[in-house]
Parts: C-alpha cells; sequence; structure tokens
C-alpha cells in the first residue's frame, strides 16, 4: 500500500516536496463510449524495445535528463522490452515476472478481442517518470499528434 | 503521470490513468485516475493474475466515460497478502569473513565475479522455462554485466564498453541489469516460485556479494568531486530502505 506516511521516511519527504506546476486550466475532453475507443497505453516506467535506446543518468553538466520517450509497438511481446527507468527506489520484481503487472498489452488486447474497447493503437509509449514531468511538455505535445494520426481517443497513464 | 495527462487533453487527447501516491493525484488534479494502493513498481497489482490486472484496466478504462470531472476514484482492493513465504534464499557464495574493508576491494571484487557464475545456470534455466529476460538494457551479457561493475572497485572509472553512452551512465544500466540477473536466477532456484518481490530485494541487499559492492561504490562515491558521481552514489544506486543495511557505514562517515 502506497500512502506516503507508509514510505521510508527521506523517501516520503522528497516525493512530498516534488514541484509540480501549477495549472489556471482543468482540459476535459470526451469521446465516444469505451467499446468503441482507440487505446494507447504511456507508461514512465523507463521502459523500451531490447535494442532500442535505454534512459541514461545525467553524467555531465550538459547532458539533460531524458525528457523523450520511447515508441512500443501494439505487436510487442513480453521479450521485447526491458527496463531502464533510473530510481532504485521501486520494486521491479514484479515486471520481472510478468511484464502485465507494469505495462498491461495482453490485457488490453483481450480487452479489444471481447468488444470491451474499441481497438487497440497500433503504438504505446514509454517516459522515464524520474524526469521532472515539466521538461516531456513538448515531448508529450509532439506525441498528442501522433496519437490522433494513429486515431486513438483514450490514453491510459501509467506510472510505475 | 497527472501532469502528462493535462499535456494531452490540452492537445485533444482523452486520458485515464493509474495513481499510486494518492497525494500527488489530489494535487495535481488530473482529468480522470484510479488511486490504486499497490506497491510502487506494481501499478497493476499482482503479477500472473491475468483476471486482477483486468479488473484494475477495465476500472481505469470506465473512468473515459465519467460524465464531468476531475475524477479520482479509488480501486477498492489491496493486493492479496503473500501466503507462501519461500525458505530462506541462499547466499551463493560464502565469504570466509565478512568483508567490511573497504581496503579489501579485490577480494570483494572476486567474490562478485564468482558470485555471477554461480547464478548463471540458474540464470539460464530460468530464461529457458519464461522464455523470456528483463536483463538487457546495458547490452551486456551477465559475466561482462559482473565484470564492468567490479572493475570500478579498482578506484578509477574504466572505459565505457559503449562508445556512445558514458561509463557512469552504462555503470548504472549494468547495476539494474545485474540486480535483475540476480532475481531473475534465484526464482528458479528450489522453493523459490513464489519468493516475494521483498524477499528477492532483502537477499540481493543483506546477502550477496553484489550488494556489498554497491554499498562499497557507494561509500567511496559519496564524497566525490564530481555532483554526477555524488548524486549517483547518494540517490540512485542503494534504495533508500536499505541505506542502513551498508557494511560501510562507518567506513565512509
Amino acid at each position: 500500500m502506497v500512502r506516503l506516511d507508509q514510505l521510508e521516511e527521506s523517501f516520503a519527504t522528497a516525493l512530498r516536496n516534488m514541484a509540480y506546476p501549477e495549472f489556471d486550466n482543468r482540459p476535459w475532453v470526451e469521446g465516444p463510449p469505451l467499446d468503441r475507443r482507440r487505446v494507447a497505453i504511456i507508461s514512465t516506467a523507463g521502459l523500451h524495445r531490447r535494442d532500442d535506446s535505454p534512459f541514461t543518468i545525467q553524467t555531465s553538466p550538459s547532458e539533460e535528463w531524458p525528457s523523450d520517450y520511447r515508441v512500443i509497438p501494439g505487436n510487442s511481446a513480453a521479450n521485447d522490452l526491458v527496463m531502464s527507468h533510473i530510481s532504485p527506489q521501486f520494486d521491479r520484481t514484479g515486471f520481472q515476472q510478468d511484464w502485465n503487472v507494469v505495462f498491461p498489452l495482453d490485457r488490453l488486447r483481450e480487452l479489444a478481442q471481447a468488444g470491451v474497447i474499441g481497438s487497440m493503437a497500433d503504438f504505446h509509449y514509454s517516459f522515464m517518470g524520474a524526469t521532472d514531468a515539466r521538461l516531456m511538455e513538448p515531448s508529450a505535445r509532439r506525441l498528442a499528434s501522433l496519437l490522433k494520426q494513429d486515431q486513438v481517443n483514450g490514453v491510459v497513464l501509467v506510472p510505475v | 503521470m497527472g501532469v502528462l495527462a493535462h499535456y494531452l487533453e490540452e492537445e485533444g487527447i482523452p486520458t485515464t490513468q493509474i495513481s499510486l501516491i494518492r497525494e500527488h493525484t489530489e494535487k495535481i488534479k488530473p482529468p480522470r485516475a484510479l488511486w490504486v494502493p499497490f506497491e510502487l513498481g506494481r501499478p497493476f497489482g499482482v503479477p500472473g493474475d491475468a483476471d486482477w490486472q483486468t479488473r484494475v484496466l477495465r476500472a481505469v478504462l470506465e473512468l473515459l466515460e465519467a460524465s464531468s470531472g476531475p475524477v479520482l476514484a479509488d480501486f477498492p482492493d489491496d493486493t492479496p497478502a503473500a501466503t507462501d513465504e519461500p525458505a530462506a534464499l541462499a547466499c551463493p557464495v560464502n565469504f570466509p569473513a565478512p568483508i567490511t574493508d573497504l581496503n579489501d576491494m579485490e577480494r570483494l571484487g572476486e567474490a562478485l565475479q564468482n558470485e555471477v557464475r554461480e547464478l548463471r545456470s540458474w540464470y539460464d534455466l530460468a530464461v529457458t522455462k519464461s522464455g523470456r529476460t528483463t536483463v538487457g538494457a546495458s547490452g551486456l551479457d551477465p559475466q561482462a554485466i559482473g565484470t564492468f561493475v567490479g572493475a570500478f572497485l579498482g578506484g578509477g572509472i574504466p572505459a565505457s564498453p559503449q562508445d556512445d553512452i558514458p561509463a557512469l551512465a552504462m555503470f548504472k544500466l549494468a547495476v539494474e541489469d545485474l540486480k535483475a540477473y540476480y532475481s531473475e536466477a534465484v526464482a528458479a532456484q528450489p522453493g523459490q516460485k513464489t519468493a516475494t518481490g521483498t524477499t528477492l530485494t532483502n537477499w540481493f541487499w543483506r546477502e550477496t556479494a553484489a550488494g556489498k559492492v554497491l554499498f562499497a561504490l557507494q561509500a567511496l562515491w559519496k564524497t566525490s568531486d564530481d555532483r554526477n558521481t555524488r548524486f549517483l552514489a547518494r540517490v540512485l544506486m542503494v534504495p533508500r530502505t536499505y541505506a542502513a543495511d551498508s557494511p560501510y557505514v562507518e567506513a565512509s562517515a
């Protein structure tokens, strides 16, 4: 169970003090019923295809934190993905046992086959969530047009 | 996560999300979120339980049909408590005496290489059985991972095995690969099929030479002149829950 007061104290303090942008609007986009939605998953677990570039830590002042994303095709299999999230603070053994506990592509496929959702997007994505989310804004806005090209009208965002 | 939702909705994409830390979601107020009471690293709760994962996924998807928001719903169930704790995990390498001296890094390095070799057949068995491994972000094979990580015990920064990734960034990738290698290998040993994440993680940090290598490097790098090396040592190497388990705490003080 994750309540801040149940985490190790210094980690909880770091999470409590995390900076967020203040938004002056509350965007709200609606869509068709679930069984007509085309759904993509976007994770922040630092996932990527085995042969794609990993997310890496900053090793010099000139480098920036990774704020870009990696593409995960909808026909990926469990062994195609690895994780290069930089934080040591979360459990990775669940992902080692079953990728669906982090990135439920098999479950989404089943829901599409059962007609619960309309269809599964051709492409899914992962960011690396240790980066300040404000730095991800340009990538996220570019990603929105790719999602539209893929006819996606429902995104499930999944932290780790 | 909620911040990404905001940007995507502004661009016209409907979003829903899992929330792991309720306090964050309450502050950011993304359009639709399902708080789940699961451990960090397990947003869909239970590995190997498709029905459970589907329940969570359906619950988060159904929020897309909410008529107004922001919506922050709670998933009603916590994961079942582990009832089948495995027997204590065996340390692959027996130390004749505990290595707690930062001047004895050569012996610690040898222990690491022995341990990586010892676990190899269990790892291979695990991969054959599951058809999958999560080792691979560094692009190195397990023996090369052990050799590369162990080379840092010499006090310098070894050359990166990949031209386009600096040595310290490769070190971090190799460390996570090393941890995955150990977990996957030991979970294949007799009686460990139901080992919990906590059991596996306790074992790595408290029992293995690999854990001691990381504690030793953390102690050596905590006071580095290089800001990024210090940050790596203080924040990115050892889970905060295990910081007190370092045998080198006094040595580095």
